[in-house]
């Protein structure tokens, strides 16, 4: 079950729950979920509607807490933090990549990709200093010289590319991308997964929540659930490389 | 790009966005604020006038008028019997030593008539003292002696305005007018005086001698009021214990008997202060109005904050997400209410401004652009968003950053 280095996970999940009360019955969510993610890797994680890897991804993303379990964050329990702290581990921790891109409507890439710093309390960096990391995140996704169009501007692969390097512009522990190319077409989803194996080579943890195949197929580690728990556990033979892929 | 500046850009462009309906919310601020902007501006304006007006008069002026009196229980009104006297008046005049001026004074409207120009204004009666009770001087001729009015002479002296009005470009001294009929001549024309703390123009007046005007238009024997000029504003207390002393003697009432005065002292402190109560219930009035419609102003802010934050909802999970607190969102709310409060404050400012100059010219009131209404309607406008804007605000900080993400 261990990935590929021996270093401390940056994730450690310990039986973790997340129980919903719908009414009068409950609804186990997660059921006792164990999971390391280490440093580096690239996690694909599986399952149909309603197997609970939404949840997974909302506790793993700090923007829920599980029931019962703990979740070590980089050896820090992050699993009975209060709305700020969570807020600020968000911040501080994790780059969210989400299917609908969840760009800021008539704000500028650049303006959008800023916000993450605006709201740190990390490090307090200067205009200048924030503009230039901005610019440097938007260069890394290719779109340096599109940086004062709106998302309406932008094409959907653009969107997304905007969305990663908001993603990045904080150096997150690791990248959370929720399905990134369900609004994509096939060759623009190569595209955006290209993106995020060459983020991966370049050591950032990626952990990947989508349903489909030939997307998990560009992990290195596909990771199943069904009803709230973990059924498979195995790194991706035959893993697909992105044709873009720099 | 510091997290104020993110905030104001933020804020202005949720503005922008939508700037029909963020006038029409900031309409209720900005009606609230031209309202207290031009009413107290009016108002003020009004209030300094009457005081410069009241002023001007000089300090060390007494008017005595007829009191009510009181028979068989019913009392009339206010001057209805006077109980002035010509013998009160030389009683004082002689008596009184802190006094330096007296003239008994009446008044009448009546027409006046020169050539073909015909126009009705008040008749005053004074003595020779009046242009130095009412430091009010003859610019042309001369004022009427004291002989004029022992003899009852038919002579009078002229307001500006009713000088230009019947003569025009002519000369009116020495020429004859007629007064209900009777003709006068013409010995002087006063000062032009300007408009009265009433708006009415003190110009548009003649004064003749007391007598003449009292025999011969009138037709009485009371007299109408006593005015008088005390030698020093110290003195004026004084004089007026003295001349109600002396009036109250000579009216012979007694006071063991419960006796009321049969007349009024009034100084110029009274009736500034009086101006004053008068202009404060005013502003009371005034500023419940404008009240009223800044707390209707600030409901409409907060009905279109609540939709704002219902319509950004997905915008609200995305910087939860990112890592906004409760706090940053609560204030990201906060800063767009006060934003469009202040921006309302500031249209009615201008509106109220430019409203007061209308009035101003129009009525031809003097109008006051009092800072510290200016800043007192800015101040409140900014209160009003902050109040307004909490609940709408509070309610995007406590959203759950899933819910709101999956928000359609």
């Amino acid at each position: 079950m261990a990935g590929p280095t021996v270093s401390e996970p940056v994730i450690r999940l310990s039986d973790l729950t997340r129980v919903y009360q719908m009414g009068d019955t409950e609804v186990r969510a997660l059921d006792g979920v164990s999971l390391d993610v280490s440093p580096g890797e690239f996690l694909a994680v599986m399952g149909p509607s309603g197997s609970g890897k939404s949840t997974f991804m909302n506790i793993v993303g700090c923007l829920d807490r599980p029931t019962s379990g703990t979740y070590v964050l980089e050896g820090m329990d992050v699993s009975t933090l209060d709305r700020n702290e969570r807020a600020g581990i968000r911040n501080d921790k994790i780059g969210f990549v989400f299917q609908s891109f969840n760009l800021l409507a008539r704000t500028s890439a650049l303006e959008n990709v800023e916000l993450p710093l605006l709201y740190s309390r990390k490090h307090s960096l200067s205009d200048a200093e924030q503009l230039v990391k901005a610019r440097g995140c938007l260069a890394r996704v290719g779109l340096a010289e599109r940086w004062d169009h709106t998302p309406a501007q932008l094409s959907g692969g653009q969107q997304q590319r905007v969305a990663v390097a908001r993603a990045l512009v904080n150096d997150p522990s690791i990248m959370l991308a929720d399905e990134p190319t369900g609004n994509l077409d096939s060759k623009t989803s190569d595209e955006i997964m290209g993106i995020f194996q060459s983020l991966n080579e370049e050591g950032k943890t990626v952990v990947l929540i989508t349903h489909e195949h030939d997307i998990a197929e560009y992990a290195r580690r596909v990771v199943a659930f069904r009803d709230g728990r973990i059924v498979s556990d195995e790194l991706m033979k035959n893993r697909r490389a992105a044709k873009g892929a720099k | 790009m510091t997290k104020t500046t993110s905030i104001l850009k933020v804020a202005f462009r949720a503005m922008g966005r939508n700037k029909m309906r963020s006038l029409l919310t900031a309409l209720g601020i900005i009606i609230g604020v031209a309202c207290v902007v031009a009413t107290i501006g009016i108002g003020e304006g009004a209030r300094v006038q009457a005081e410069s007006q009241l002023q001007s008069l000089g300090t060390n002026f007494l008017m005595i008028f007829p009191g009510t009196t009181t028979s068989s229980g019913a009392r009339s009104g206010w001057g209805s019997n006077s109980k002035l006297s010509e013998q009160d008046v030389d009683a004082i005049r002689q008596e009184v030593s802190s006094v330096s001026y007296v003239s008994a004074s009446i008044r009448s409207v009546a027409q006046v008539v020169y050539g073909n120009q015909n126009w009705s204004t008040s008749i005053q009666g004074g003595e020779v003292d009046w242009p130095a009770i009412r430091s009010w001087n003859v610019a042309e001729g001369q004022f009427f002696t004291d002989a004029d009015n022992r003899a009852a002479a038919k002579v009078c002296v002229l307001g500006r305005t009713v000088a230009t009005t019947l003569f025009g470009d002519e000369d009116p001294i020495g020429k004859m007018i007629r007064i209900k009929n009777i003709p006068f001549r013409v010995v002087g024309v006063l000062e032009a005086k300007g408009g009265s703390m009433m708006g009415q123009d003190q110009d548009d007046t003649v004064i003749a001698p007391y007598q003449t005007v009292r025999k011969k238009i009138m037709g009485t024997t009371s007299v109408g009021m006593i005015m008088t000029a005390v030698s020093s504003p110290e003195q004026v207390t004084q004089a007026q214990e003295e001349i109600s002393a002396l009036l109250r003697q000579r009216h012979k009432l007694n006071k063991a008997a419960g006796q009321e005065d049969d007349f009024m002292i009034r100084s110029q402190t009274e009736m500034l202060q009086q101006a004053e109560q008068q202009a404060r219930t005013m502003a009371v009035l005034l500023w419940s109005i404008a009240g009223v419609s800044l707390l209707v102003g600030g409901i409409g802010i907060m009905n279109i904050m609540l939709v704002s934050v219902t319509e950004r909802t997905r915008e609200i999970g995305v910087r939860m997400a990112i890592g906004a607190k409760g706090a940053d969102i609560r204030a990201q709310f906060l800063v767009e209410a006060v934003v469009l409060a202040v921006a309302g404050g500031i249209l009615g400012i201008g509106l109220g401004v430019g409203i007061q100059q209308a009035v101003g010219k129009f009525a031809g009131w003097p109008v006051l652009v009092s800072t510290s209404s200016v800043s007192l309607a800015f101040l409140f406008s900014a209160l009003i968003g902050v109040t307004f804007g909490f609940y709408p605000a509070l309610k995007a900080s406590q959203l759950d950053p899933i819910e709101a993400l999956r928000y359609e």
